[in-house]
């Protein structure tokens, strides 16, 4: 008989097997931000070229560590987490086999172990991409296998719970949208899981000696496609945390839930075609190969991704403005709950991702300006801009969200929190700025000395870039300190934060159930489809509903165009034809 | 995308828009999800790849 609680805060059902492993994924995730930024720091201080922090082989150790640690392993069991959440809380819905998804979990956590182990051995500073012909060590694969054969196990543990969830009725009509972008999150991981199989196993056997020799060439068709599209389960599920925060704090619909639909169908489409991005300046693949994936379908996609960035805050006007914040173009966002964490941490992570992330993104990914970005740090100053100010910021919130309602405390040192993620966000703004400007000097990504000292080829940078990576360098410390803020505060109010509960004890922060005392055996109510839009009946009648939120889109795409230009005169000038 | 305004009088499986029919079809979505990039990203360019001359040596 499936136990379900139902938070009185926010009427949300938790059902008792889920709800610990949703627990259990989410500090096994913060955990790995914890080492990730610790990683973080000592890479940043290195790449500060008046600081020069370590050694070498070390930089070179430290920094796999950190890509594998904060992209990899933090971002997928926070994914877990979040799969459980939306199959089973927003589905009101028992989990299916929940043995299945904690024998996931353990997988997971014996291959991020395995792994990590392999990179502090020493021997595999391959780094994050490991491509071939740089040999890890036989156990920094396999690890990569294992944590990824787990991850799958949930992803179908949550499609299971959408059969369960439809076959005992929990709700009426079509899933809820943010259930459907945690859909569209899974369906992407499952090709990304079986693409890192596809490349990973072989590899495996390679570093054992069972397999004599790895194309280069097609080690990195098959890797992007593991590499790229985990970032797109990243943006469709960051997406989906960005509908249900909207939802929750200001009970904003999204504007047509048939256009949101539309956009992730488009995800679904076309999101992963655009691996090939990263293979832009490769030979052996074709221009119409290259094309084809890269401009049409990555276009259609980002289109998608326009439609989501004006959707979200365009619900959050329209929700606004009901409540009488009608003023001007812009009340509605200036009266919006700034000192919220969860509202400041999911809007900086909307804007930031748009603005930052997104505009040089297009950029790079067009054919022709790809080249003089390629390899630089403009490449790492981008996907901080996504993966950090866009995903990590978007977690973060949904932390600050879940720490009352599914862990069952109070969120200690609520003035610090209500810094944090400015703080964070300022500091990796700055390392995402700063980094793209001194790539667009050439500044080489992964390089340990930007000064080339003793090396038959140097070449000489610039001051300029020495300096921006110096303004980099300050902005990553301010970063870590705000991503440790954010751990203090979370970890933290799971040891110490008032109990909301009496059951909540310290283990049962970490994943051990509740007491029985908590759950009741009784079914929830089966979720009610949620009444059409007003915003949708009222079309044509009022013009346009959300003109703040159409200002911000004009803006953006006024900074595209002038940033896309600039960037084609750089390139022009790289050649000089006389 | 047709029939906009049956959503008040859905009664489970009656009238249900063939668009609504393909959304609310998880796996017909993990086909198409998988199928595509398969495709045109894998394929096509492991094609590619495999078809490029090996250098004599
Ligand atoms: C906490 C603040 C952070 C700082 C200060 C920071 C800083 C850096 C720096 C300086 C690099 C090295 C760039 C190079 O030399 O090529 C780097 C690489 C990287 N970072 Fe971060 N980072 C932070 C957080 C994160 C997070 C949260 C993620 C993922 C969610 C992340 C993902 C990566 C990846 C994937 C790489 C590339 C590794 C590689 O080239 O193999 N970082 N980071
Ligand atoms: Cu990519």
């Amino acid at each position: 008989m499936a136990q379900f609680r139902q938070c009185p805060d926010t009427g949300l059902f938790f059902h008792k097997e889920a709800e610990n492993l949703m627990k259990a994924n989410a500090v096994a995730g913060v955990v790995c931000l914890l080492i990730g930024g610790i990683l973080a720091l000592l890479v940043v201080l290195t790449r500060w070229p008046a600081i020069h922090l370590l050694p070498a082989d070390s930089f070179y150790m430290v920094l796999t560590a950190h890509g594998v640690c904060a992209l990899i392993f933090w971002m997928i069991f926070f994914e877990m987490a979040i799969l459980y959440f939306a199959g089973s809380t927003l589905l009101r819905s028992r989990l299916a086999t929940p043995r299945w998804a904690w024998a996931g979990f353990v997988m997971m956590v014996i291959g991020a172990v395995m792994t990590l182990a392999a990179i502090f051995g020493g021997k595999s500073s391959v780094m994050m991409t490991s491509y071939v012909p740089m040999r890890a060590e036989p156990h920094f694969y396999l690890g990569l296998v294992i944590f990824a054969v787990g991850a799958l196990i949930g992803c179908f543990v949550y499609l299971g719970t959408l059969v369960v969830a439809k076959n005992e009725k929990t709700y009426e009509g079509s899933v809820p949208l943010v259930t459907f972008g945690a859909t569209v999150a899974c369906i992407i991981a499952i090709f990304t899981i079986a693409s890192g199989a596809e490349i990973l196993i072989p590899t495996y056997l390679w570093s054992i000696g069972y397999i004599s020799h790895i194309d280069p060439a097609m080690y990195r068709l098959i890797w992007w496609a593991m590499g790229h599209s985990s970032q797109q389960i990243n943006v469709a599920a960051h997406v989906a945390v960005w509908y249900l925060i909207a939802g929750v704090i200001f009970g904003a619909r999204p504007m047509s839930e048939k256009v949101s639909r539309a956009a992730y169908l488009l995800y679904i489409f076309f999101l992963q075609l655009a691996s090939a991005h990263h293979l832009l300046t490769d030979p052996g693949l074709s221009v119409e190969w290259k094309l084809f994936n890269t401009s049409y379908a990555m276009y259609l996609a980002v289109l998608a991704s326009m439609i989501h960035g004006l959707t979200v805050p365009g619900a959050i006007e329209v929700a606004q403005r009901k409540k009488g914040l009608t003023n001007g173009a812009f009340e509605w966002l200036r009266k919006a709950p700034w000192g919220n964490p969860v509202f400041s941490s999911m809007f900086i992570s909307l804007v930031g991702f748009g603005f930052l992330g997104g505009i040089s993104g297009v950029v790079m990914g067009t054919e022709q300006i790809s080249i003089i970005i390629h390899n630089t740090i403009y490449v790492p100053g981008h996907f901080h801009a996504t993966v950090v100010i866009g995903t990590t910021m978007a977690w973060m919130g949904l932390t600050y969200l879940l720490i009352p309602v599914l862990f069952r405390r109070k969120m200690i040192f609520p003035q610090a929190a209500k810094m944090q993620p400015y703080i964070f966000a300022l500091g990796m703004s700055m390392v995402a700025v700063f980094h793209m400007a001194a790539g667009t000097l050439g500044v080489a990504r992964r390089h340990w000395d930007m000064g080339f000292a003793g090396n038959p080829l140097g070449f000489e940078y610039p001051a300029t870039a020495y300096l921006l990576m110096g303004i980099a360098g300050v902005g990553g410390v301010i970063g870590v300190i705000g991503g440790a803020l954010f751990c203090i505060i979370a970890v933290g109010s799971l040891v110490f934060g008032e109990k909301l509960q009496k059951e909540a004890g310290l283990l049962q922060s970490f994943g051990v159930p509740l007491a029985d005392s908590a759950y009741t055996n009784e079914k929830p109510a089966r979720l009610p489809m949620a009444p059409a839009e007003a915003v949708e009946a009222d079309h044509g009648e009022s013009g346009f509903e959300a003109p703040g939120t159409f200002i911000l889109a004009m803006v953006l795409l006024v900074s595209f165009v002038i940033y896309y230009f600039i960037n084609w005169k750089y390139l022009s000038e790289v050649w000089g034809i006389s | 995308m047709a029939d906009e305004n049956n959503t008040d009088e859905r009664e489970e499986d009656e009238n249900i828009s063939p668009w609504q029919q393909i959304i609310d079809n998880p796996f017909l979505l993990l086909f198409i999800g998988v199928a595509m990039p398969t495709v045109f990203y894998t394929l096509w360019g492991v094609m590619e790849i495999a078809s490029i001359p090996v250098a004599p040596y």
